[in-house]
């Protein structure tokens, strides 16, 4: 039986790589070390997969060869003014690249689920900066661990015994005994009842919350005796806490990107971390949840300037978060075709968003069937990267691994041959509109 | 009755993430959380159906106790069913808001639908 070693796993933005993969007669038997979340992935792979490329006829769907679907996929992205490409997280940094390139050529709008993750938390770096670190740091130094509106033991099951709290670090051998757990948030999770302090606050409140931890250490006190439903006493405990700990480092969600206040809630959250740096050593992480949704931000930074909803309309990228991510475009019927990748929307985007997309030509390329596949005109099905198919990706802390692949996938092209032979087709059809404008 | 909603991730949710089509996702994301006391309130038991209304739409969904969240606020995973309630708008950040929406909740007798049929209905309707 196949044993395959430090393979990495393609689900959370942990990217955990010591999975261990056992296979035997083409199937993965066994998995050693991953989460329920990494194991069903590996285990579950064959589940629910699309077999075959298919096109949209009226209701039904009809099988159609790959170079049929690319090249419908072709038209429908040369024939719209402004194409929307989204999705991007659940795939690989190649991919990204092809696609960087395809948005230019077709001066269409490129976005990554980062819109409706953690895309405020992008806009309050911008604004302040990102004192930041690797977990290996966390996992060798930290000494105090804040989770701020997360929940790592349903969203990042590993995080806490891989990283953060109970792995026995260079400095910190005894493991959680040599660190202190608070738990911030609205409701009392299953995280929050392994915290040493667990300070819950009102939902909608966190700024308030963070403004006054600012306020108590540059000033030491607030006028009030309760902020966002906290108590004074415990937000000077904490404040007390997170001055005198060696090295602190504050995790924190989609709890405060998604309620009132959005990216001031992080950017609150960042100057209270680099505040912190007068006194103590003090970083802070955003629990990134697509396992290469940073990637997609890494690779769309450097190929054009901006992490995320990026607009080629004007023929240079153009960013305007609120203007040009996926959810504004299509809330303002301001795209005309959309090419979803990696990702389901359709589940992810409220209704106002599906209901427009659902109406516009829409390809969907996607190794498992989902909700968007279900409203495509063109479904493409691909290998699973990570698993079927070898790539790059970036885990939470920015660090980049590389992805194996444990399993063959006959039959199936991999993301990276589909978006490449998407991106010959276009190249071939505009050019050929471009000879014909010549000859006219 | 009026809450706050809060939407996220639960093991369960991320578990049936590939089998969208299928009882086994109905089973993980359309259900709404709520502390034991306002169930008592609302005069509804585990596994009942209530309806959940927001200014975007509303959705039938099973009920279910949970005594981590304070009386007003209830917890829905994320997907299409806490999604027929979130409201369109970003407040110029591309981020709509998927925690703390203001709904009402009622005792209901509709059908909770799966996934597909729930996205094919306020889709195309």
């Amino acid at each position: 039986m196949p044993t395959i070693e430090d393979v990495v796993c393609p689900f959370c933005g942990c990217l955990c790589d010591d999975i261990v993969v056992h296979i035997e007669d083409g199937e993965i038997k066994e998995v050693e070390n991953a989460c329920k979340f990494g194991a069903h992935r590996f285990l579950a792979v064959k589940r629910n997969r699309i077999k075959k490329p298919m096109v949209r006829e009226g209701q039904d769907f009809k099988e159609v060869s790959y170079d049929e679907a690319i090249s419908r996929a072709v038209e429908i992205l040369t024939k719209a003014k402004k194409p929307l490409l989204y999705g991007f997280s659940s795939t690989c940094c190649e991919v990204h690249e092809v696609a960087v390139e395809l948005a230019e050529l077709l001066r269409a709008v490129i976005d990554n689920t980062a819109s409706v993750c953690h895309g405020p938390s992008v806009l309050a770096v911008q604004e302040v900066g990102y004192p930041s670190v690797t977990l290996g740091e966390v996992k060798n130094r930290a000494d105090l661990v804040i989770y701020w509106a997360c929940n790592p033991m349903h969203a990042h099951p590993r995080h806490m015994s891989r990283y953060s709290l109970f792995p026995r670090g260079m400095f910190r051998d005894k493991g959680k005994l040599d660190r202190f757990l608070v738990v911030v948030d609205v409701r009392k999770t299953e995280t929050a009842e392994m915290a040493d302090l667990f300070v819950k606050v009102k939902p909608g409140y966190d700024f308030e919350v963070l403004n006054a931890l600012r306020t108590i250490l540059n000033k030491g006190d607030v006028p009030m005796e309760e902020v966002g439903g906290v108590k004074k006493e415990v937000l000077k405990e904490l404040v007390g806490r997170m001055k005198g700990c060696k090295f602190g480092i504050l995790f924190f969600g989609v709890g405060l990107t998604m309620s009132r206040g959005k990216h001031r809630n992080i950017a609150e959250a960042i100057k209270l971390v680099r505040d912190l740096n007068r006194h103590t050593k003090f970083s802070i992480m955003a629990m990134r949840g697509h396992y290469n949704v940073t990637g997609f931000n890494e690779v769309l930074s450097w190929e054009s300037g901006f992490p995320f909803a990026v607009d080629f309309t004007r023929g240079y990228p153009w960013y305007n978060p609120g203007e040009t991510d996926a959810n504004s475009l299509l809330q303002n019927g301001d795209v005309d075709a959309a090419l979803v990748i990696a990702s389901d929307p359709a589940a992810h985007f409220p209704k106002e968003s599906v209901k427009v997309l659902a109406k516009l030509p829409l390809i969907v390329i996607d190794p498992f069937e989902s909700l968007t596949s279900r409203l495509a005109d063109v479904v493409i099905p691909s290998k699973v990267v990570g698993i079927e198919a070898e790539g790059s990706a970036y885990r939470m802390d920015a660090v980049p691994l590389r992805m194996k692949k444990v399993l063959e996938a006959d039959g199936l092209l991999s993301d990276l041959e589909i978006m490449e032979r998407i991106l010959e087709g276009v190249k071939r059809k505009l050019s050929h509109k471009a000879e014909l404008r010549v000859e006219r | 009755m009026e809450f706050i909603l809060i939407t996220g991730r639960t093991m369960h949710q991320g578990e049936a993430l590939h089998a969208k089509c299928t009882d086994e996702y109905v089973e993980a994301c359309a259900v709404c959380e709520m502390n034991p006391e306002d169930m008592k309130a609302l005069g509804v038991k585990e596994g009942d159906v209530v309806k959940v209304i927001s200014e975007a739409g509303e959705v039938d969904v099973y009920v279910k106790p949970c005594e981590g969240l304070d009386r007003g606020i209830v917890f829905i995973p994320m997907g299409p069913w806490a999604n027929a309630v979130v409201p369109a708008g970003t407040d110029s950040t591309g981020m709509p808001s998927f925690k703390g929406v203001r709904v009402r909740i009622e005792r209901s007798k509709g059908k909770v639908l799966r996934g597909d049929e729930l996205v094919m209905r306020y889709a195309y309707d």
